[in-house]
């Protein structure tokens, strides 16, 4: 099981052999909506991992020591979204205060964020697999640069399909999922690299 | 003068406006749990019950929600919903619980649900809101089911569990995993662009 394994495991588990976007197909909303750009990619990938680590963090906190001890589990799907949500309005507005140049940069994907399912399944998933709180934090580094990576990447075959000479019905949409379909071929190799 | 009852909403749903191949919604659990009928008819029927739930409860609070926050509370009825399947998928069916793993807690951050609720429940009456997540549940089972149907068969040869091809068919196993997925509404959502309804997405 993965809260047996090394750091590194965890790391590249969560990082390339799982990958959130192609493998586990989560936060794919955004993955299509904004990986039109490099520029835009690069900007949303940064704020995922940002609100990843943190709200991961947070919601183990929240279920490990306020949950359990009062054996309220059930209620954490609605916990969950709740802190995350609440956690991504604060941070918005301390960003926006303190540093706006690093609003300006990735601002406009914050409140994005909030319905962000993959931030959400890697709150989920950390307490899925029994983590304790540092693995929880290399998973969800992992994911979320996993996300940062793979939409980077996605964006930058995306800029040259638009010249791409394709059949009318194809443009757009379709030829997107199925280059991701590629990708995730791709992607599936690394998945004999260690057993978990 | 609008009327009480409009049967409209119930098929626009359906076809017209499929929250998944004409808006472009929920992607996530129709990618994730499309390998196989039984999850994917799963997956649709939770999706009914919470869209149901969620948007005639929408509907009956709309009048008494401060507008600024109608966003949290909508997300706080949505997930109540959610647990209650999570919970009753996991004593009653704990195998399709397992299979649907995280992506039934997930249905909270589906964007089909509250954009119905943000949508359509907040600014119409019970019965409409009940008959407009209905036909967007249906609508969006329908899509999974074709999705699994397309993935299953060609992906094991069978449908439901049940063998339809003969011994010697050879399963095309990428169908079953992740890129399948990714291949098959690629090339659904080509389909539909060529039938017409050509949308900007």
């Amino acid at each position: 099981m993965l809260n047996e394994a090394n750091m590194g495991f965890i790391f590249l588990s969560a990082f390339i052999v799982n990958n959130i976007l192609l493998i586990r197909f989560l936060g794919l909303c955004s993955f299509f909506g904004i990986s039109t750009s490099i520029k835009s990619s690069v900007g949303m990938g940064m704020a995922v991992i940002f609100v990843t680590v943190m709200a991961c963090s947070i919601s183990w906190a929240v279920y490990n020591l306020l949950l359990v001890p009062f054996s309220l589990e059930y209620l954490r799907t609605v916990t969950f979204i709740l802190t995350i949500a609440s956690f991504v309005q604060f941070e918005e507005i301390i960003i926006r205060k303190k540093a706006p140049a690093l609003y300006k940069a990735f601002g406009i994907y914050l409140p994005l964020i909030t319905t962000n399912c993959a931030i959400l399944a890697s709150a989920f998933l950390g307490i899925d697999y029994k983590l304790n709180f540092l693995q929880n934090l290399v998973f969800a580094v992992g994911i979320s640069t996993g996300f940062c990576f793979v939409i980077v990447l996605f964006a930058s075959i995306r800029e040259r399909l638009d010249t791409a000479p394709l059949p009318e019905n194809f443009r757009g949409i379709p030829i997107a999922f199925i280059t991701a379909g590629l990708m995730s071929l791709a992607f599936l190799g690394f998945k004999g690299l260690f057993k978990l | 003068m609008k009327r009480i009852v409009e049967p409209g909403n119930f098929s626009l749903g359906l076809w017209k406006e499929n929250p998944v191949f004409y808006l472009m919604l929920g992607l996530c659990p129709l990618l994730a749990v499309s390998a196989s009928l039984r999850d994917a008819l799963g997956m649709g029927i939770g999706v009914i019950f919470v869209l149901l739930g969620a948007n005639i409860t929408v509907s009956i609070i709309r009048k008494i929600v401060p507008p600024h926050i109608r966003i949290p509370v909508f997300i706080v009825v949505i997930a109540t919903f959610v647990t209650i399947i999570d919970y009753s998928l996991a004593a009653f069916t704990p195998q399709l619980h397992k299979n649907l793993g995280v992506y039934l807690p997930l249905m909270v951050v589906n964007c089909i649900i509250l954009g119905r609720a943000e949508a359509f429940a907040s600014k119409n009456n019970i019965v409409n809101s009940a008959l407009d997540g209905l036909g967007m549940g249906i609508g969006f089972t329908l899509a999974i089911l074709l999705i699994a149907l397309i993935r299953e068969f060609l992906g094991q040869g069978t449908l439901f569990g049940f063998s339809v091809l003969s011994e010697n068919y050879l399963p095309f196993l990428i169908m079953i995993m992740p890129p399948g997925a990714f291949l098959v509404i690629g090339f659904l959502v080509a389909a539909k662009n060529s039938l017409g309804g050509k949308k900007k997405c």
